[in-house]
């Protein structure tokens, strides 16, 4: 496990090094620049800032130096928090984004299975199309549109939660949390429906039935595990987009979380800040992503044994 | 009084295409110590049959629609779902088909073995997992898992076939059952394991003296553990009788049809082998792959030696029978020669040509010439495909038609392998296993090969279609003076349509020679466990050849 844990990161290097290069380049491409903006400061401030942030220099050159500092973990400071390096805003936002999307995870999880699960265990009724359809629905109904109806529903006419903020009053987590668990609790149920279908198909479930087990346990016992791995699978990209997509949801319910600084930082031109979340995101989805394989392998003991082989 | 008394059972399958009588008014009974068989081809309805017993079929679209079945005087048709329960546990138990899909593979088969003690519906019945796990080692010493004590703790995957349908055998032991329904308990398996499995069952129900009813379309099978014997077909019984009578004194026209399918003795066709000239030399022949799964990568281990080391020939004209089972490498050896598997080393000749170390493009003309059939019917024709396209394509790939002239090629092709020309617009899908067989071959001899490898070409099919298929093989082989390597794990089919035959085990060919010559006097030992594990379809002989095992 540990070779193969090593050897996806080893090849998550080139990766990263074509993420960096990428936006590096498309961020200085794009119209305009960090301060060009501000119509009222003088030439001269902007070539003093432009010196200041090494802006004069040829494009090739702010490259190499930038990658010097990114590879010893040093975004460079932010060109529009003055006196803020990029480090400290990503400090500053990830642990309430990562609380965001953890709660998030937990209602996706926690609706999306027992949708799903319970959705496969009777096929073709109403136990399967109701869930189905609201998954239709979660998966088409934008953030944006859920959030405002959500605030609109139990926020304003029911006045059960408060409308925004994170932290500041009991109960303002769970609107936000559910805006942006339910487009992913829609894709689990989905996934896990058609998982649990597969596996409950098998004949070793049907030799599980012939031994006489309850039909919990099957279920419990017998089909979760396999039925769920398409599931587990997700779970990498599912995390990775919570923390990346939030800033929608950040925005409605006014959540100061890294999802905020991006959106800003990409209408700023602030190329520092931009480049540092793109390259902090971009590790997040590639450790992510290793982990649900590892999570998937671990759950296989064939797979398991295998990658142990090759040890 | 019998301790199953089925009668006027009837299973339907309410389907978007109507109705599909399944079992249609069957009646039997079975005694303990007894052994039933129900006999018959694929979707004559004997495993919905059982598999209503136990309410084990999808609900819906099965449905029953009429019948009772009495397990020592009680409905298993109308219990409630926790008496059902309650039966599964203790009274009936189950051996499925596939040893392969019927253990979970993410739980240890110790695990698997004891959840019936352990999560007994019962609640006095319970056992502790220690009691429980007691139980179950002493049941997998006594259907031969040797070190049980270790192999406890393994999953499944960790066994081979034969292994894990001694476990799937425990399984079913464990809660000490009256009735045991083996459905096609050996089918999935090698000749020589199935030997050993049908010897195990019978001694088992002999120390136990349970009930067995025993699923099978294979009447060799059945001749030797039978006491009585049910044929159905088409969701009816067709014949009901002690199995002497079945074999000797057949009363019914579909019994005889299935026992005169069963291939046997030699081949009456003449030899083929008209010149010495030799079409396919192989020398030296080596296919390995990787290890994947060996952990101590040993040069000795690195390798999975698929084809070791093989020569032959094949004479123009002949039909070479290649026989061995499942891992023995026959198949690697086909797909070798035809450059269809990467080789390692050694060399193919074709008609003098050396085909190893050309590359794809160079062996496009050589393609034409050597083809190939598949075991499986279901997936080997392209089910985007109709029938039209699929023989139409190597046609015009290889230029051997015209799109002007294709459809009077196609036509001529079904008519060959005895197709009507109407069902040429038709998808696989619509076609029954021996029909799509026939496809199959009509896609081989579309090029007009010289060569023709077919693996395992009617290992899918029903006995009645084996027979019709195996005909067919021979004719087109004559008509289109065609040789053959025919590869296949069955030795009656082998001998039934070989000139000549090797046997093949462990990537290597380890006995070869005229087939009668080698039936009547095999050299190696392993060639005589093969020959003596073939079942024979005659009650007496095959009671004293499992006896003489």
């Amino acid at each position: 496990m540990y070779r193969f844990a090593i050897s996806r990161l080893l090849q998550a290097i080139p990766v990263l090094l074509m993420v960096i290069t990428v936006t590096f380049f498309l961020v200085h491409s794009a119209p305009g620049g960090p301060f060009s903006a501000d119509k009222a400061v003088p030439p001269e401030v902007i070539k003093a800032l432009e010196e200041q942030y090494n802006l004069n220099q040829p494009v090739w050159q702010q490259y190499l130096s930038y990658l010097g500092d990114v590879i010893q973990g040093d975004f460079g400071p932010s060109f529009k928090y003055p006196g803020r390096t990029v480090n400290e805003l990503i400090t500053a936002g990830l642990p309430i984004t990562a609380e965001l999307a953890f709660y998030a995870m937990l209602v996706a999880l926690g609706v999306g299975i027992t949708a799903g699960v319970g959705a496969s265990m009777r096929p073709n009724t109403m136990q399967d199309y109701l869930p189905m359809t609201g998954a239709m629905i979660g998966i088409c109904m934008p953030s944006f549109l859920l959030g405002p109806l959500l605030v609109l529903i139990f926020g304003i006419h029911l006045d059960w939660l408060p409308v925004s903020g994170w932290g500041d009053i009991p109960g303002d987590k769970i609107l936000p949390s559910i805006t942006l668990g339910t487009g992913y609790a829609a894709y689990i149920a989905r996934l896990s429906r058609g998982g649990m279908l597969e596996v409950l198909s098998q004949d070793y479930i049907r030799t599980a039935r012939a031994k006489g087990l309850s039909e919990r346990l099957i279920i419990v016992k017998h089909a979760l595990r396999g039925g769920l791995i398409p599931v587990v699978a997700f779970l990498g990209p599912a995390f990775a987009g919570l923390l990346a997509g939030s800033f929608v949801v950040e925005t409605i319910f006014q959540i100061p979380g890294l999802g905020r600084f991006y959106v800003q930082a990409a209408f700023n031109r602030d190329y520092t800040l931009i480049l540092g979340m793109t390259i902090f995101l971009s590790t997040l989805i590639i450790l992510f992503n290793l982990l649900s394989d590892m999570l998937a392998i671990w759950l296989n003991p064939k797979l398991r044994q295998e990658i142990r082989g090759t040890n | 009084m019998a301790i199953l008394e089925v009668s006027g059972l009837k299973v339907y399958f309410h389907t978007r295409n109507g109705v599909i009588k399944a079992v249609d008014d069957v009646s039997f009974s079975v005694d303990s110590g007894e052994t039933l068989a129900i006999v018959g081809e694929s979707g004559s309805g004997k495993s919905v049959t059982c598999y209503s017993l136990l309410d084990l079929l999808p609900k819906p679209p099965a449905k029953i629609e009429g019948g009772t079945a009495l397990f020592a005087g009680k409905d298993l048709l109308t219990c409630s779902s926790d008496e059902m329960r309650h039966h599964r546990c203790n009274d009936i138990a189950v051996i499925f088909q596939d040893p392969m899909t019927s253990l979970n593979p993410f739980l240890t088969i110790g695990e698997q073995l004891i959840e019936p003690l352990i999560y007994h519906p019962d609640k006095n019945q319970i056992q502790t997992r220690g009691e429980a796990k007691k139980k179950a080692v002493a049941l997998l010493d006594e259907v031969g898992i040797i070190d049980s004590q270790a192999r406890f703790d393994c999953y499944p995957h960790e066994f081979s076939g034969g292994m894990r349908q001694r476990v799937m055998i425990a399984m079913a032991l464990i809660t000490e059952p009256k009735l045991l329904i083996c459905d096609e308990p050996t089918t999935a398996l090698d000749v020589t394991i199935q030997a050993q499995i049908l010897k195990l069952i019978k001694k088992l129900q002999e120390t136990r003296n349970v009930a067995v009813i025993f699923i099978s379309h294979d009447l060799g099978v059945v001749a030797g553990i039978a006491d009585k014997v049910l044929v159905m077909c088409d969701g009816t019984i067709r014949e009901t009788g002690g199995t002497d009578d079945i074999f000797y004194r057949t009363q019914n026209d579909y019994t005889r049809k299935l026992l005169a399918a069963i291939p046997e003795g030699p081949k009456t066709l003449p030899n083929r082998a008209k010149s010495d000239e030799p079409l396919i030399e192989v020398t030296h022949l080596k296919t390995y792959f990787r290890n994947q799964l060996n952990s101590n990568n040993s040069e000795e281990n690195r390798f999975v030696k698929a084809v070791d080391n093989v020569s032959l020939e094949i004479a123009r004209g002949e039909i070479l029978g290649l026989v061995g089972e499942s891992g023995s490498g026959k198949s690697t050896l086909g797909r070798s020669i035809l450059q269809l598997a990467p080789t390692t080393g050694g060399s193919v000749k074709f008609s003098g040509q050396t085909l190893t170390g050309l590359n794809a493009k160079q062996l496009v003309p050589w393609r034409r010439k050597m083809q190939m059939i598949f075991q499986d019917p279901y997936a080997s024709l392209n089910p985007r495909m109709t029938v039209f396209e699929t023989l139409s394509e190597p046609l015009l790939y290889h230029g051997i038609a015209t799109k002007k002239n294709i459809a009077r090629h196609v036509r001529q092709l079904m008519d060959d392998v005895g197709l009507s020309q109407a069902q040429l617009r038709k998808y696989p899908h619509e076609f029954s296993g021996g029909q799509r067989q026939r496809i199959a071959i009509g896609r081989a001899i579309a090029t007009k090969p010289e060569l023709i490898i077919a693996d395992e070409p009617v290992s899918a099919l029903d006995v009645t279609i084996q027979a019709q298929i195996l005909d067919l093989i021979l004719e087109l082989v004559e008509r289109h003076n065609l040789t053959m390597m025919f590869i296949s794990h069955d030795l009656s089919v082998v001998r039934y349509i070989s000139d000549r035959v090797m046997i093949m085990n462990r990537g290597v060919i380890i006995e070869h020679g005229d087939t009668e010559t080698l039936w009547a006097s095999p050299k190696q030992r392993y060639t005589k466990e093969l020959l003596a594990a073939i079942p024979l379809a005659d009650p007496a002989a095959e009671r004293k050849r499992i006896a003489s095992i």
